[in-house]
């Protein structure tokens, strides 16, 4: 199942040339090349410790690349590491809204940090906490709802500003099936918004779900097109497979 | 006895592994030490004086001279006015002030007898007391000097100090400083060490082991009471070379007062952390604990027969007090267990006490 | 600026809801105040004091009822030798023992000039050096009387007044440090403790993304705590007053000026802190470090006159000082500002300081 694809201006959203992260004597990231086109819901794939959370932490502003180029939304990582800013969502791999504040407190906050008006912060989060069934809750602390619920929330403020891009790292981690469905859900009207999205996930299932996908092995790109694509070229009939197939030799 | 060993062993390596964290864990209280036996005095001396002279003549020039040849003042200022003094005070100039008259030498010569007034900025009393002394003999001194109608009598006074007889107040603090210092290593080292490990988990693995809640206490204090008792050793060296501190009882009855302290403060922050489950509380209850009680009820700094009753009762339960007393017992008078068995038992029941109620507090803490 | 308040807002309620957090903003402090007020005093009950009369004249036995009389001392035992005030002294029960030689009155009739001893338990520390002025004081008075009548000689008359305190109150001067102690650890810690919690749940990264710039992310993240510091100070300077009665004879809008401009540099120490540090408990620690080490060198508890000439200069550094000596010179001494134009300089130049460096430090990227 894959979502409808889009066709948007012609710059890629996100593009990476040769992008690469040393820590000492280990290459994190290995002269990574990939591009993310514009409304495309794209998959990051790859295992625990591929690679895949430093290379989005470079794209995000939040680490400085040891090598290659990259820009995301028109800008260069390298010197214009505020502005990427204004124009993405992040959602971290940690869940890091305030667990003691409320989700309507968490929206408002992320709210004003973004420059929304008072009135966009309101109508907003009313708007999220329907949409996402949290009105009972809405004033409760974060800490009380249970973990799916909690990254719904924290992928919806990731969403309130209404950024152009916005990245999620391994945003299903330890959350039930149903859930993850009704996740990738919010995942969909979001792109079909025109939101770039650039997803994490160590679930190969997932990878069904997205336009194109790329998938990490030890800090390089190992395959990299749509499901179908890959699947046809690499003969096999699911993600995970290639996946086995491309992680063995590593 | 073999898991107790293994057990000991594990510590030991993890100890050892970490050479950074045992460097700055010893260098710390030599450091503490260094700082605070330098800093932490009472003795008077070159206190800043401001003399108001309304008048000068030969006598008071004299006078003069006689404060500014003692050890005991250093003249900021001289001044014509008396209202002078209060911004002198005020700005922290002067600590004291003497006032001298108009006329002093006429007054003198002919026996009417002068008036002297000496001001001390009484905002710390304890200064204050001294100030007014050391002035007033420096003024009879100079009274002695002058040649006079009738005959004085003088009862001098010589005076021993005993047991610190260079009066240098860092030989009181510096054993007080000692206890400061090991109890803040102590209590941390075990509120750290335990606490960490039950946050991570591994207290359930040494719980399901054959060891009993007694066994694992003795084998995570042993390793800190060896490193606690290296930093004893380590202090009492500075405080005899740096601080030239006397040491005229036993050494070894010291070190053993040591490590019976330390032991009593290691227990103390087992005792702690079974009573919490965040590392953050621990360490704020090991320095609510530790660093208030030790620096105020041990006596270290403030003599505890000058505080309230209540307090002074409390202060009974601080380990802290008990071997600040043993410490400047031992180094500065000399004496050894026949005058300081009852210090030395109660500090052993404390240690006895607060361990037997840490392996008590352990085993249901985590059930 | 908006995003700066926006912040703030939020960590107000983090602070409210943390029940941790209110109980180190609310109840330590006071209990630290109660407690610290209590202890913190060199005052002197009665001194205890042997006699030692070899004479056993009326003279010296006029000299004994002196020192009885006087109100100071406290005599806890006569005897004709040497030995058992020894003895008394090495258990420390007596502070003083005064020694009268078998030729005293002899001495006096011939040569009007005699000896005494006196023994001092120098142990006492500064109470050691009070009782001996207080027991020099005594002797001056009874040699001048024995003198005799008032002859036409020069005689001064030395009266002595003391400032600001009269009544020789410790409180008065402990407390206003007292509350400096108070909102320096309240400052620091809470700023180190709660970036260095978001560093370790990962929230703080979540702010790195944001467009926020270190400017705000500062002023939204200090303000709060800038806010509560003087809120502490309030509440503890009213306790201070109520309970204690200690002076308020300068302005209370300069010392909140003061604190103001303070807060800032304990605020930056402890963003400076959190930059190093990676975890909460790691940030309590160095803090508590750090705090341990101004406070006990900043004239808190004991003088800076009487530091080590290099340890007195090293003080200048310490912030803590300056707003101590401020503290004490506002409210005591009815200090203006024209009178606490250095210190206050100092603190600012720190503010700018260390507001600074805290904010050049502070990486959105890591590098």
């Amino acid at each position: 199942m894959s979502g409808p694809s889009k066709s948007g201006p012609t710059a890629p959203a996100i593009e990476a040339v040769e992008l690469t992260r040393r820590f000492g004597a280990f290459t994190a990231v290995d002269r990574i090349t990939f591009e993310v086109r514009h409304g495309e819901v794209f998959g990051f794939l790859g295992a625990n410790g591929a690679g895949k959370t430093t290379a989005i932490r470079m794209l995000t502003g939040l680490l400085t690349p040891s090598g290659g180029t990259a820009r995301v939304a028109g800008h260069d990582v390298y010197t214009e590491g505020e502005a990427i800013k204004r124009s993405i969502g992040y959602m971290s791999q940690r869940f890091s809204l305030y667990e003691d504040l409320s989700p309507r407190e968490n929206a408002r906050l992320y709210g004003g940090i973004y420059d929304l008006t008072t009135t966009e912060i309101r109508e907003r989060t009313s708007t999220l906490l329907a949409r996402l069934g949290l009105e009972a809750v809405a004033s409760r602390p974060v800490r009380e709802l249970p973990l799916g619920w909690r990254q719904k929330l924290a992928l919806s403020v990731a969403l309130l500003h209404r950024p152009s891009i916005v990245f999620l790292d391994e945003p299903t981690s330890g959350v039930d099936p149903v859930t993850r469905r009704q996740f990738w859900e919010l995942i969909y009207e979001a792109a079909a918004s025109g939101t770039t999205v650039l997803v994490t996930t160590h679930y190969m299932d997932e990878a069904e779900y997205c336009d194109r996908l790329s998938i990490m092995v030890a800090g390089r790109i190992s395959a990299i097109g749509t499901p179908a694509e890959l699947k046809r070229q690499h003969g096999v009939s699911s993600i995970d497979d290639l996946f086995v197939r491309l992680a063995r030799p590593a | 006895m073999t898991p107790l060993l293994a057990l000991l062993r594990k510590e030991a390596y993890h100890i050892r592994r970490d050479r950074r964290t045992l460097a700055v864990v010893l260098a710390l209280p030599v450091v503490q030490v260094l700082l605070f036996g330098s800093a932490i005095r009472t003795d008077v001396k070159q206190a800043r004086l401001a003399i108001v002279d309304q008048a000068p003549d030969e006598a008071t020039l004299v006078l003069r001279n006689r404060f500014a040849a003692s050890d005991a003042f250093r003249i900021v200022e001289v001044t014509p006015r008396t209202s002078d003094l209060d911004r002198l005070f005020r700005m922290g100039k002067a600590q004291a002030g003497v006032v001298l008259p108009v006329g002093f030498a006429g007054d003198l010569d002919d026996g009417a007898g002068a008036s002297v007034l000496i001001v001390v900025d009484a905002t710390d009393p304890n200064i204050g007391s001294v100030l007014h002394a050391y002035a007033e003999a420096v003024i009879r001194g100079f009274e002695r000097e002058r040649p006079t109608g009738r005959r004085p009598v003088q009862i001098a006074a010589t005076t021993r100090m005993r047991f610190n007889p260079t009066r240098e107040s860092s030989n009181l603090f510096v054993p007080g400083l000692m206890a400061f210092v090991l109890t803040i290593l102590a209590t941390l080292m075990t509120a750290i060490s335990l606490t960490r490990e039950k946050e991570s988990g591994t207290i359930e693995a040494l719980l399901v082991s054959p060891l009993r809640p007694w066994s694992i206490i003795v084998g995570k204090v042993f390793p800190y009471l060896v490193i606690g008792a290296v930093a004893a050793l380590l202090i009492i060296v500075e405080a005899r070379l740096v601080f030239h501190v006397p040491l005229r009882g036993s050494v070894v009855l010291l070190a053993a007062e040591a490590v019976l302290f330390i032991l009593a403060s290691l227990a103390l922050g087992i005792l702690v952390s079974t009573r919490t489950s965040s590392q953050r509380v621990a360490m704020m209850m090991a320095m609510a604990g530790t660093m208030l009680p030790n620096v105020l009820l041990s006596g270290f700094i403030f003599p505890i027969e000058s505080m309230p009753l209540p307090l002074q009762v409390l202060a009974k339960a601080v380990p802290g007090q008990w071997f600040v007393t043993l410490a400047r017992g031992i180094m500065l008078k000399g004496i050894g267990l026949e005058y300081l068995w009852k210090e030395t038992l109660i500090l052993g029941a404390m240690a006895a006490v607060l361990l037997a109620a840490s392996a008590a507090a352990f085993r249901p803490r985590l059930e | 600026m908006r995003r700066a308040l926006y912040l703030a807002h939020a960590e107000l309620l983090h602070v409210v809801r943390d029940r941790a957090t209110l109980m180190q903003v609310l109840l330590v402090p006071l209990i630290q105040i109660l407690i610290l007020a209590n202890a913190a005093t060199f005052e002197i009950r009665e001194t205890s004091l042997w006699i030692v009369d070899l004479d056993r004249t009326s003279a010296s036995r006029a000299l004994v009822n002196r020192f009885a009389a006087s109100g100071h001392f406290d005599i806890v035992g006569t005897t004709p030798s040497l030995e058992a005030a020894n003895d008394s002294l090495l258990r420390g029960d007596t502070t003083l023992a005064l020694v009268i030689p078998d030729n005293f009155e002899a001495q006096l009739v011939r040569t009007r000039r005699s000896e005494v001893e006196l023994v001092v338990n120098a142990e006492k520390g500064a109470a050691a050096g009070i009782v001996q002025s207080y027991a020099a004081t005594i002797l001056g008075t009874y040699a001048a009387e024995l003198a005799g009548p008032a002859p036409p000689a020069p005689r001064i008359d030395i009266r002595h007044r003391n400032r600001y305190n009269a009544t020789l109150n410790y409180r008065h001067y402990m407390v206003p440090g007292i509350l400096v102690a108070l909102v320096t650890i309240i400052g620091t810690l809470l700023t180190a403790q709660n970036i260095a919690r978001e560093k370790e749940f990962g929230t703080l990264e979540q702010l790195n993304v944001t467009p926020i710039t270190r400017g705000q992310f500062i002023a939204g993240k200090l303000v709060p705590f800038w806010g509560l510091g003087l809120v502490e100070l309030a509440l503890g300077l009213t306790l201070g007053v109520l309970v204690f009665g200690i002076p308020v004879r300068g302005s209370v809008p300069l010392l909140f000026g003061v604190a103001a401009l303070y807060l800032l540099v304990a605020l930056g120490i402890g963003l400076w802190i959190s930059t190093i540090v990676d975890t909460q408990q790691q940030a309590m620690f160095v803090v508590f470090f750090i705090v341990n080490i101004y406070l006990l060198m900043s004239g808190l508890f004991t003088p800076i006159d009487s530091m080590e000439p290099w340890a007195q200069v090293l003080t200048q550094l310490n912030p803590v000082r300056h707003f101590v000596a401020i503290s004490r010179a506002i409210l005591v001494k009815g200090a203006g500002l024209a009178d606490i134009l250095q210190p206050l300089s100092i603190l600012a130049l720190f503010a700018v300081v260390v507001l600074t460096s805290a904010v050049l430090q502070y990486r959105k990227r890591a590098a």
